[in-house]
């Protein structure tokens, strides 16, 4: 009696479950182009967390892809003789590994022929092996974690400097401006905080800065003042803090209160407007670094286009994921197929100039020469102090002057032949 | 009672194909559908391992989702990049399996003497724990890479096939994820046989006893500490199957994936289906691993329509569904929607008394 | 040594918040052995009331310690309703139920509280707008503040104010008798019910001050912070001796204690390069081969709670109460 009622549970389950599948419904992401006969459709994916904690830099990121494709299409681009339709197959991560790889299963079901994303390194980095099975490239505009591209995938690229291009580039900062002689680096205990910690870290050492052994809290912590109280016990005249704003906050603050008087210094997770709303008047002075150039120094038409069809000006990586669409577009232009095998070349290849200025990948995916912004805290605003690029510290006042007339972008040279950006390892 | 067995066989040979049939169904509507199974079978795996635990025994184990994170990095660590081993599948997971009943009796052994409630904060307490150390493991001596978790993990790989692959055999395409929805789906009958079994037998019998009156089964001989212990021991092993399973299919881990959040989901499913029942449990698992898919398809464009735009998103539903499962069940249905028969007799007593 | 006396300062101020939390967990226990899950998150909501009242006034001109009050006066009775409807709604239906049910409905409840709160405030993290103004303190080389200074001494008063509460007045007296025996309570014409009840609404309107606090000494507040609170403060109460007042208290300031020292020494003690059996390779040069940092801060709580449970189940000051249920 027992068994019968057991199997007949798992027989209703069973039944419920392929009635799931069967009823699922084809989300119609996209409806199909009115056919003027010879169109082609070319749908892009794109992922982010549309919900959750960063709901809003995901919005942003989805909103920086489809300005893009939107403008595609205005532009009419004719592909293989046909008229190209792009759509946008936005999906939401939900910055949840497991969704990602979902997710990312998702837009190979439906056929996408390139993705803009994901936003986090987190869920980006489970979700590149389905996309590398199915040969779809994949440009992220965001994800900054250096094992991303250093899995050996020919599809997987970004356009955002990694961790260890922004730790040295704050550390070499850090070390060249204020000279301080003993480092204290703590970090939230997460992939993001420790793995930037860790760079600045090498970074630092490498140029002789000694570095006081690692604390770290976790993306949790509230309470810092036994971790400072040592800091201080210590005399260390500097202080680098990889994590989020939200803790990021009530570290400089209870700094402060100790009496430490050393520079407080963050990534860009604590670069944020947040941080004077947190700390108070003990935010003033800090010094943090945003990976790429900041949005206000993006290109103008970017800025505008986004400004009008959005009505809200771009967070954080708008322009990256904008820059991101428009490669796709652009090498699919290029190789005049929007197969991805057939692109694909023309993508690693290219040499484009975006709203983020120039750009070229190296031959494991990721941006060569990219930039890294420099900011500190002053009267409660986040003001950019120089611009960091293949190792050159440029104040940003010269940086503007310099991308500003610049209509006539500097004669692109052949991929092939440019420097080698700086190798890491 | 003849009428009755054909029926039973009736019914499991129409589930045999149904679930045998499933993923190519599913996949009709989308790879990511067969995915979205394996990560139900998955729960499944978990909640019946919890099962044991909770269920069979009556120790409340809060940290439990500790030896799917045991599970997941022993394969991680014994198939990757990271210290250069690549042993095959098949020796892993019975080693996943071996370390996580290990951190079973870690766990239970200083714990025996302990009541439900404290029980309970402890679990809890030593599921954090084993959280904190996978996560700072990397410093001084690098072993699990910290919060950068392990990427590059093999897939499983039986003979010549591989399981991140799609081969096709006799004209049918068969995908990765379908593979490992097969082999999923094998554990887990190996894993329902076993637990039956267990049920009914001595040990089964025992663990009853200890969850109805301990000082009674004690008193009525049973070894109480070694059956506590075996308790733990099952249950962990098999959460440490099933976390193999999931850093093979995932392919990276990080102690992200191992929070308090998991913990209470996998008890939530044991609750809501009912506690003991291994058919009840079965069904607590699908249906809440389904529930966010399901919310996703249905009060997420309900509200963009409605609305214009999402209000509450379905993240936050399921958290709450999950919530008020655990209250309403335990209020008004307390041995769960498929109570086991020797539980709903239990619970309605204790009531009386 | 100025050192050493600001790491007791810092986990002496982390201890009163601890203990405060903890007296509701031990208040509630000590009735009804009933370990209240979903404190933490009367806490949390505490917090965030506070937040939103102190948000819109921030701006009124009023003097910072009024406005505080106001907060706190918010959010008191708000917190004793959430915690008069969690006790009617989900508890009080289990009383006569085994052990496992009512624990089970408390994660419910906390979850639900949380994911509410989360609806209500948003998932960001709030800052409190900063209107206190920093006031430090020379103490034996140490700094201390003028909020570190008002939480621990406030900390004392609420202990004193609970234990004249259950030892001298006519609830306390019915509290005292149901925790003996709700049957006889009952009996000699205790209103069971209604003295849980009010153990509740006043273990919330605590949880509620420990919020405000809270929120007002760390500047932010989010939906998930009561989680993690919540569980050290409990470790904190059976470390006392759960349901034991003064227990609570020197819990509390141990485990604060405890985690401050343990974050600031145990990682230069536990160097192996200072005592020349690290690797060579990583002492060179002043080089460190450090087992436990900082970094296993939230482990202790956990450490220090497994132990007492498992040598001294009742706790620091409490008496062996064996098993009562």
């Amino acid at each position: 009696m027992k068994n019968s009622k057991l199997a007949l549970t798992l027989l209703a389950v069973a039944v419920g479950l392929i009635g799931c599948g069967k009823e699922e419904p084809k989300k119609p992401v996209a409806e199909a182009a009115p056919p003027p006969p010879p169109s082609i459709e070319i749908k892009i994916g794109h992922v982010a967390p549309l919900t959750g904690n960063i709901a809003h830099l995901g919005k942003d990121n989805e909103n920086g892809a489809r300005l893009a494709i939107d403008e595609a299409n205005e532009a009419k681009i004719k592909i293989d003789g046909k008229d190209a339709k792009f759509v946008l197959v936005a999906e939401d991560d939900q910055a949840d590994p497991k969704v990602g790889t979902t997710v990312a299963q998702k837009l190979v079901d439906a056929k996408v022929a390139g993705v803009v994303g994901h936003l986090n390194s987190g869920t980006s980095i489970p979700a590149s092996p389905i996309y590398n099975s199915a040969g779809i490239p994949v440009i992220s505009g965001s994800a900054t974690n250096p094992k991303l591209t250093e899995q050996g995938f020919k599809g997987q690229f970004r356009v955002v400097a990694r961790d260890d291009q922004q730790g040295p580039a704050v550390a070499s900062y850090l070390a060249a401006t204020k000279k301080p002689r003993l480092v204290a680096i703590i970090d939230d205990a997460t992939a993001y905080g420790e793995g930037l910690a860790n760079e600045v870290e090498k970074s630092l050492k490498a140029a002789n800065v000694k570095v006081l052994p690692r604390e770290k809290g976790t993306d949790k912590t509230t309470d810092w003042k036994a971790i400072l109280t040592k800091v201080k016990g210590k005399n260390a005249d500097a202080v680098f803090y990889g994590g989020m704003d939200a803790t990021g906050g009530p570290l400089i603050k209870q700094g402060r209160e100790l009496g430490i008087k050393a520079v407080f210094s963050f990534g860009d997770g604590a670069c944020t407007d947040e941080m004077p709303k947190l700390a108070g008047a003990a935010a003033e002075g800090l010094l943090c670094s945003q990976a790429g150039i900041p949005p206000q120094a993006a290109d103008k038409k970017f800025l505008d286009a986004y400004k009008k069809k959005f009505n809200v000006d771009p967070i954080i990586y708008a322009p990256f994921t904008y820059d991101a669409a428009n490669l796709l577009i652009e090498a699919m232009k290029k190789a005049n197929s929007a197969d991805p095998a057939k692109y694909l070349p023309e993508l690693a290849k290219i040499d484009y100039k975006g709203a983020t200025g120039k750009i070229a990948f190296d031959e494991k995916g990721d941006r060569k020469d990219a930039e890294i912004t420099i900011f500190t805290m002053k009267e409660g605003k986040l003001v950019p102090v120089a611009i960091i690029k293949a190792g050159q510290t440029v104040p940003y006042e010269e940086f503007i002057k310099a991308a500003a007339p610049a209509p006539a972008a500097p004669a692109a040279e052949p991929a092939k032949e440019a420097p080698k950006a700086e190798e890491k390892k | 009672m003849r009428k009755d067995g054909r029926w039973v066989k009736a019914g499991i040979a129409m589930l045999a194909v149904a679930l045998l049939l499933l993923p190519f169904a599913l996949s009709y509507a989308g790879t990511a559908w067969v995915r979205i199974a394996n990560y139900a079978l998955l729960y499944v795996l978990l909640a019946l391992g919890l099962n044991i635990v909770v269920g069979f025994a009556g120790l409340l184990d809060l940290g439990y989702i500790a030896f799917y994170a045991v599970g997941a990095y022993a394969y991680a660590l014994l198939a990757s990049p990271q210290f250069g081993l690549h042993l095959p599948f098949w020796v892993i997971l019975p080693i996943g399996a071996g370390v996580a009943a290990l951190f079973g009796v870690m766990l239970g052994a200083p714990t025996l003497k302990l009541r439900g409630d404290y029980l309970a904060i402890v679990t809890l307490g030593f599921g954090e724990i084993v959280r904190i150390f996978l996560n700072n493991l990397s410093q001084p001596v690098n072993i699990t890479h910290g919060p950068q978790g392990i990427a590059g993990i093999d897939p499983v790989r039986i003979g010549g096939i591989d399981f991140s692959r799609s081969d096709s055999m006799l004209g049918i395409v068969v995908s990765g994820p379908m593979k490992y929805y097969y082999l999923l789906l094998a554990l887990m009958l190996a894993i329902v046989v076993v637990n039956v079994r267990l049920q009914d037998s001595r040990i089964g019998r025992a663990w009853e006893a200890i969850r109805e009156d301990e000082v009674a089964a004690r008193a009525m001989g049973i070894d109480t500490t070694a059956m506590k212990l075996l308790a733990f021991a099952m249950g962990a092993s098999f959460g440490g199957v099933a976390g193999g399973m999931f850093a093979a299919i995932q392919g990276f881990i990080s102690p992200e994936s191992f929070v308090l959040v998991e913990s209470v989901m996998v008890v939530s499913m044991v609750v809501l289906g009912g506690m003991g029942n291994i058919a009840g449990v079965i069904l607590g698992a699908v249906l809440l691993a389904f529930v966010p898919e399901i919310l996703r398809w249905t009060v997420e464009p309900a509200q963009r329509a409605l609305f214009g735009r999402t209000l509450v998103e379905p993240e936050v539903i399921r958290m709450l569904i999950f919530g008020l499962a655990l209250v309403l069940v335990m209020l008004f249905r307390p041995a769960g929607l498929l109570p086991s028969a020797v539980r709903k007799r239990e619970l309605t007593q204790d009531r009386a008394s | 040594m100025d050192i050493f006396v600001q790491q007791l300062v810092n986990g002496l101020t982390l201890g009163a918040v601890y203990a405060i939390v903890a007296l509701g967990y031990t208040m509630v226990y000590g009735i009804i052995q009933l370990i209240n899950f979903a404190h933490g998150e009367v806490v949390m909501i505490g917090a965030m009331v506070a937040f939103t009242v102190i948000n819109a006034l921030a701006a009124a001109g009023l003097p910072p310690l009024a406005v505080v009050l106001i907060g706190t006066g918010c959010a008191v009775p708000v917190c004793m309703l959430v915690g008069y409807a969690m006790e009617r709604l989900a508890y009080r239906p289990l009383r006569n139920a085994p052990r496992l049910a009512p624990l089970i409905t408390a994660i419910g409840v906390s979850i639900i509280l949380q994911h509410l709160a989360m609806l209500v405030w948003s998932r960001n993290v709030l800052a409190f707008p900063q209107i206190i103004p920093l006031t430090t303190y020379g103490f034996l080389g140490a700094q201390i503040t003028g909020v570190q200074l008002t939480i621990i001494g406030l900390c004392f008063a609420m202990m004193a104010g609970l234990a004249l509460l259950v030892y001298r007045t006519r609830l306390g007296r019915a509290m005292r008798a149901t925790a003996q025996n709700p049957q006889v309570a009952r009996l000699m014409g205790v209103d069971v019910n209604r003295v849980i009840a009010a153990t509740f609404v006043i273990g919330a309107a605590l949880g509620a001050v420990a919020g405000v606090m809270v929120g007002t000494y760390y500047g932010v507040a989010q939906y998930t912070m009561g989680s993690t609170l919540g569980l050290k403060a409990f470790a904190a109460a059976v470390l006392g001796g759960i349901g034991n007042i003064p227990g609570a208290m020197a819990g509390g300031l141990v485990l604060g204690v405890v985690e401050a020292l343990g974050a600031g020494y145990i990682g230069d003690l536990t160097d192996l390069c200072r005592y020349g059996l690290g690797p060579a390779g990583s002492c060179a040069g002043g080089g460190h081969f450090i087992l436990f940092g900082s970094n296993y801060q939230d482990v202790f709580a956990f450490v220090v709670l497994i132990l007492v449970l498992v040598f001294r189940p009742s706790g620091l000051l409490g008496e062996r109460v064996g098993d009562r249920a």
